[in-house]
């Protein structure tokens, strides 16, 4: 029997990799997870059978448990809108944390001397606290993504309590898993209360815009917790599969943070996006205002027009009324583009996503890197849901949070017009200086009414 | 125990070397699909949470088997149903180019 299991074991941590490897390509990436998915469901059958299961409440509890959990996940995975993905990529990902860790609670208060070696008691608290900080990290990230935390929450010598609170907890692993096995439940009970106090902690001041490179770190995170875990169950496709994300996944945080020049450490230990007001004054300049009739016009008669989406044009649902408009362009024989910043959305590829449900073709969406230097040809960069990216603060400003990220010069097109809900400063709170430029005009409205309006005047032109 | 000592950490390099190595080549438009894959794959800690539970004894350990097994199915299938969605669109969105070549 064991031979069987270990067999699936194996197909399972082959077909993870395969489909992990699939899916870094956009031609192979959906077989790629429905092998990956094979690969799940052989592994979790196969577990039935595990030898070290016993006790028909625990088999019901198992069942049970699937179900449950499973059903949940499914429908909330069905339903949940392209724009919220992030924050439920979170949310899952959180799970699994906790997860882990709920497999170090029950193997540590199960140790005894007999049974436990001190190698794997480390290896088992180093998971538990791992998978604990991923996991209350993850639901702090998924609470203030989905708006439920709207202000970051800071508080004097932050710092020095977050450290104070971590060294105690790997205080008290150290003391666990010294102990030879003898672990009372007082310390075990304060030792994860500390860990997952310290993920709520870490979190908690990390703005917004920042949340992306959150996730992926926890997602990383959850992987080498789950390959900890492997370790100390014997259970080889935990481990390798863990590993696996845990190392792809830390790749995946380095080249976000890279993309938002953001150091990962700039991310973790200081405070972004909560105290950005110094720099107002400073603003020149006056906003224009622009009526939808006056601005479709101006698009229908230019040659080429570049378009900035951001994470806004997602939330009004606005991108299908955005496709027709610029299909409407493309017959009158505009130039019509898009350019996607690496953080266009809330995460990267994110905007490409939502792009690609309204039915924008590849070839006429270009990255930073590649679109970069066209604006100053453009007659017109319409932004539309976009703050951020195309503030020139970040190539001006040394002072200000977001200088030196990179952005898209939507400001060096000859006319820049900035599709807005209202006046206000965007998700990381920071003025926008682009809104004052001479060659800027607002366009105030709901992203979806905008758009209809955009696309009812180009129509009446005939 | 069938993983012992220093082959443990051989696995623990080469599967850290493999998932550095799968993911250094990826486009930037399968980031978020990517990651919400890998998100999927750790959610193979549902069974290492059904063995935990296999073998729980007090009504604590059961009572933690229970939601450690209940968040690793959320987990698993959470993340293979958002994935999918998100892959499936890159599929749709390619059938409309090719309709659009022929229009």
């Amino acid at each position: 029997m064991s031979m069987i299991i270990n067999l699936a074991y194996f197909a399972a941590a082959v077909l993870f990799i395969v489909g992990l490897k699939q899916m870094s390509s956009p031609t192979t990436a959906r077989p790629g997870i429905i092998w990956a998915g094979v690969g799940m469901v052989i592994a979790t059958l196969v577990t039935f059978v595990h030898p070290e299961i016993s006790g028909g409440v625990n088999y019901t509890l198992i069942i049970l448990g699937i179900a449950i959990g499973g059903a949940l996940a499914w429908w909330s995975g069905k339903k949940v809108a392209m724009t919220d993905m992030p924050q439920m990529i979170a949310l899952y990902n959180g799970m699994g944390g906790g997860a882990a860790a709920g497999i170090g609670a029950i193997y540590l208060l199960q140790a005894t001397p007999e049974t436990v070696s001190n190698t794997g008691l480390a290896i088992a608290v180093t998971g538990s606290l791992i998978g604990s900080v991923a996991f209350s990290g993850s639901l702090v990230a998924y609470a203030k993504l989905q708006g439920l935390m709207k202000k970051t929450f800071t508080f004097a010598g932050q710092q020095v309590v977050n450290i104070a609170i971590f060294a105690i907890t790997v205080i008290l692993g150290f003391l666990m898993a010294t102990g030879g096995g003898e672990i009372g439940s007082a310390t075990l009970l304060l030792f994860f209360v500390l860990a997952l106090a310290f993920g709520i902690l870490m979190t908690l001041p990390i703005g917004g815009a920042d949340m992306p490179v959150v996730i992926s770190l926890y997602n990383a995170l959850t992987g080498l917790a789950v390959g900890l875990k492997g370790i100390v169950l014997d259970n080889p496709a935990l481990m390798i599969a863990g590993i696996v994300v845990g190392a792809a996944g830390t790749l995946l945080t380095q080249l976000m943070a890279k993309a938002m020049n953001r150091p990962i450490k700039n991310i973790l230990f200081s405070q972004f996006g909560g105290s950005a007001g110094g720099a107002e004054e400073e603003i020149e300049g006056t906003m224009k205002e622009i009526q939808a009739n006056d601005a479709g016009i101006m698009m229908a008669y230019a040659e080429k027009v570049i378009i900035v989406p951001g994470y806004g044009m997602a939330v009004a649902q606005a991108q299908h009324k955005i496709w027709e408009f610029t299909q409407l362009l493309q017959k009158r024989g505009v130039d019509v583009k898009f350019a996607i910043h690496p953080v266009a959305g809330r995460m990267p590829g994110h905007m490409n996503v939502l792009l690609a449900e309204a039915g924008v073709p590849y070839d006429i969406i270009f990255d930073l890197d590649e679109i970069n230097e066209e604006f100053k040809t453009a007659d017109v960069a319409m932004v539309i849901g976009a703050n951020d990216v195309v503030n020139p603060v970040a190539r001006t400003n040394p002072e200000s949070p977001i200088y030196g990220m990179p952005i898209l010069n939507a400001d060096q097109a000859h006319n820049v017009i900035c599709v807005k809900r209202g006046k206000g400063s965007g998700f990381s709170g920071i003025e926008n200086h682009l809104f004052y430029a001479d060659n800027n005009q607002m366009l105030y409205g709901d992203g979806q009414k905008v758009a209809a309006e955009l696309v009812a005047s180009v129509k009446a032109l005939g | 125990m069938i993983i012992e000592g220093f082959i443990a950490l051989y696995i623990f390099m080469l599967a850290a070397f493999t998932g550095y190595e799968i993911i250094s080549k990826v486009p930037v438009i399968l980031h978020t699909p990517l990651m919400s894959g890998s998100n999927f794959v750790h959610g193979i800690v549902l069974v290492g949470t059904m063995v935990a539970l296999g073998h729980a004894t007090t009504p604590l350990e059961q009572a933690i088997g229970f939601v450690a097994v209940i968040l690793a199915a959320g987990n698993a299938v959470g993340g293979y149903v958002v994935t999918e969605r998100m892959l499936e669109m890159f599929k749709t969105s390619k059938k409309d180019d090719k309709k659009g070549d022929n229009a």
